[in-house]
């Protein structure tokens, strides 16, 4: 019987192995996708059936990274000696990056890049710590209608985000918060405290109070008990939740795209924007992409022991 | 140290009442125990005098002054609970320095050195003050808890279960240690237990709580021998006192299924007249076997203690339990014949389940 049992249950292990492996790989696929054509040569990026084997290079990241402009006639060869060896790839593809005097142009892709990485941070940190406290406040006082103001807190998710968009847009332009940093964080923040208010709820609830109340006795204010005690113990569910707020912030697209074009404008609209008329550059756009993702990538890579014991919900208690 | 006051203090939980009219008055250095089942409000009457709840009726003393707008961090009392008592990620002496650091009452550094290091040797912690919380075991942590109020000198110790969630070796090993620790100490320990042998073995004085109400307060002799009531009779004791109602006749208890004389010092009791439906309290270690006693019975069950044997006898319907010697040879089924010692009996009004001795 034993044997038979141990069988099926290697069988079923390896089936489930199997399923991972293929789940991953779907998962992956469009990242590879993207990795790939980042570092192609420009001809090969359409080429039916897709190159799988090729030279690698990063001239994409070059074009990327530059203001160029397309020359009429071919570059002088001194000139093309003279210039350092990413300046000749870009004369390699027929155009030539513009200087002012000696300075070469950037694009305004490290712009945007900045701009994303500053209203996602801020409204992370902002929304995790409002979200905190708040879930504190909920998880260990009494407050009347409770569950009234939970459920009023979760129902700011309850219509598709995008229904606003529009009433937003007008009000952002009154006030003058449109195309602003401010505007974008205060609707991020918006977005995700409902969010973060519900999952530090219940990781807050997890914590015992009676830790707080042995500091209280011990003569620590509610506050010192607070930062002292409840904090780190709630580190793993703040850091699940500044992740997901963080992928909500970083991602945003609609919003994003409607409330902002210059100053504030992020990544996300900002790239495909670069797709322009006649043939699109999809390395350029590709590697846009890929270094889009890295942020995200890396910030889940660090806190993915908290993630998954945060998305399981409260294994803070052995 | 300090001499605790609660003055007729009411609790209630939204529509539900903890504690009801509560008074109790817990002399300085003294060891007091309160008794009561679950729910019965221990806890609750603990975190008031904390301040961890505010009552809301009455008032609560600590050494003649009312704290009602003192918070916790003031009233200078330390608090041992069950479990959770530790801060998780901190090491023991982490865990044994924090009580000294607050702000309102931070110590300079060398005295809380030495305060953590005499809280170790008292409590024989000191191997593990660089450990980890989560790498003791039960008994480890409930010491660490303790050397956690110790460090402290607070004015008053409430201990709330301390021992309850430890396995009864360990747990009869640190009874023995907390009431050691508190001649020491000379401290007012104030101790919350559902156990009653802790309470009969470690209290100064005993507190029964039923229902939020205080139903005795004496010491573990008078709770024990003298019980106000049906309840404190039968919740005080193990095996519990035998409870049999009946009536007076002629100096006799008549039952139901048998009667026994009584001698002079029972009959006496205020109120025990003729006729009056009574409850019989008597403890089974007052129920003696033996061949001439007046009372023929026949054994229902027989648990062996060891030292002594716990002999349950059946009159008709009534059961009874004796307590007799281990070497007593008894058989179920059995016939045999018992009396009881008359003096120690208690007659309890049927009415009202208390106990006419007090109501005099």
């Amino acid at each position: 019987m034993a044997a038979v049992r141990t069988s099926s249950e290697v069988a079923l292990n390896r089936i489930a192995i199997v399923a991972v492996l293929v789940a991953t790989l779907i998962f992956l696929a469009p990242i590879y996708w993207i990795a790939s054509t980042a570092f192609k040569p420009k001809e090969l990026a359409v080429s039916v059936p897709p190159t799988v084997l090729f030279q690698p290079e990063v001239t994409p990241f070059i074009r990327l990274f530059t203001k160029r402009v397309q020359m009429q006639k071919t570059v002088d060869p001194q000139v093309y000696e003279a210039a350092p060896w990413w300046e000749k790839r870009i004369y390699d593809g027929g155009e030539r990056v513009l200087k002012v005097g000696k300075d070469v142009q950037l694009s305004q892709y490290p712009d945007r890049f900045m701009n994303s990485l500053i209203v996602a941070i801020v409204s992370t940190v902002l929304a995790v710590g409002m979200g905190t406290f708040t879930a504190y406040g909920f998880s260990r006082f009494k407050i009347a209608g409770e569950a009234d103001l939970l459920f009023f807190i979760l129902s700011t998710r309850m219509l598709p985000p995008v229904v606003v968009a529009i009433p937003m847009f007008l009000m952002y332009r009154m006030v003058g918060l449109n195309d602003s940093h401010i505007g974008l964080i205060i609707l991020y923040i918006a977005f995700n405290l409902s969010f973060s208010v519900w999952l530090m709820k219940g990781f807050m609830d997890e914590i015992p109070k009676e830790y707080e109340e042995a500091a209280l006795v011990d003569g620590y204010t509610r506050m010192q008990a607070f930062f002292k005690i409840v904090l780190p113990e709630a580190a793993t569910g703040i850091a699940a939740t500044a992740v997901f707020c963080f992928i909500t912030a970083w991602n945003e697209y609609a919003f994003a795209l409607i409330m902002t074009n210059r100053r504030a404008q992020t990544a996300p609209p900002f790239i495909p924007s670069q797709i322009g008329s006649g043939l699109p550059d999809w390395t350029t756009i590709a590697a846009g992409t890929f270094l889009f993702l890295l942020p995200v990538a890396i910030f889940t890579f660090l806190l993915r022991n908290h993630l998954l014991r945060g998305v399981t919900f409260g294994a803070i208690r052995k | 140290m300090a001499h605790i006051e609660l003055k007729n203090v009411t609790k209630k939980f939204g529509s539900h009442t903890a504690l009801t009219g509560l008074n109790l008055d817990i002399a300085d250095g003294e060891f007091f125990v309160l008794l009561g089942e679950t729910g019965a409000g221990k806890t609750t009457t603990l975190r008031l005098i904390a301040g961890l709840e505010k009552p809301t009726e009455g008032q609560v003393f600590i050494d003649g002054v009312d704290v009602a707008d003192w918070g916790a961090a003031e009233r200078d009392v330390a608090l041992v609970l069950q479990q959770y008592s530790l801060y998780p990620r901190y090491t023991v002496r982490e865990n044994l320095e924090f009580p000294l650091k607050p702000k309102i009452r931070r110590l300079p550094d060398a005295e809380i050195k030495d305060r953590v290091a005499r809280a170790a040797r008292t409590l024989r912690i000191e191997h593990l003050l660089d450990r980890k919380t989560d790498r003791l075991s039960g008994g480890e942590m409930q010491r660490v808890s303790i050397g956690r109020a110790i460090v402290r000198k607070p004015r008053v110790f409430l201990m709330d279960e301390p021992l309850s969630a430890l396995d009864a070796k360990l747990r009869e090993a640190l009874r023995t240690e907390l009431k050691n620790l508190q001649m020491q100490l000379g401290a007012t320990f104030l101790f919350v237990t559902h156990d009653q042998i802790e309470a009969m073995s470690m209290g100064d004085k005993v507190g029964v709580l039923n229902h939020g109400r205080i139903v005795q307060t004496g010491t573990p002799h008078e709770i024990y021998n003298n019980p106000r009531d049906t309840y404190v009779a039968s919740f005080v004791g193990s095996p519990p006192m035998n409870l049999i109602d009946g009536r007076l006749v002629e100096n006799r208890a008549v039952m139901a299924n048998f009667e026994l004389p009584l001698s002079g010092g029972a009959a006496r009791t205020g109120g025990a007249t003729d006729g009056r439906p009574l409850v019989f309290g008597i403890r089974p270690e007052d129920v003696y076997l033996e061949s001439g006693a007046p009372v023929e019975a026949r054994v229902h069950d027989v648990e062996n203690h060891g030292v002594e044997k716990i002999v349950t006898l059946r009159v008709g319907d009534a059961m009874l339990r004796a307590t007799v010697p281990a070497r007593t040879a008894v058989e179920i089924e059995q016939p045999v014949r018992f009396a009881w010692n008359s003096d120690k009996m208690v007659m309890f009004d049927k009415g009202s389940g208390v106990s006419l001795r007090h109501t005099g």
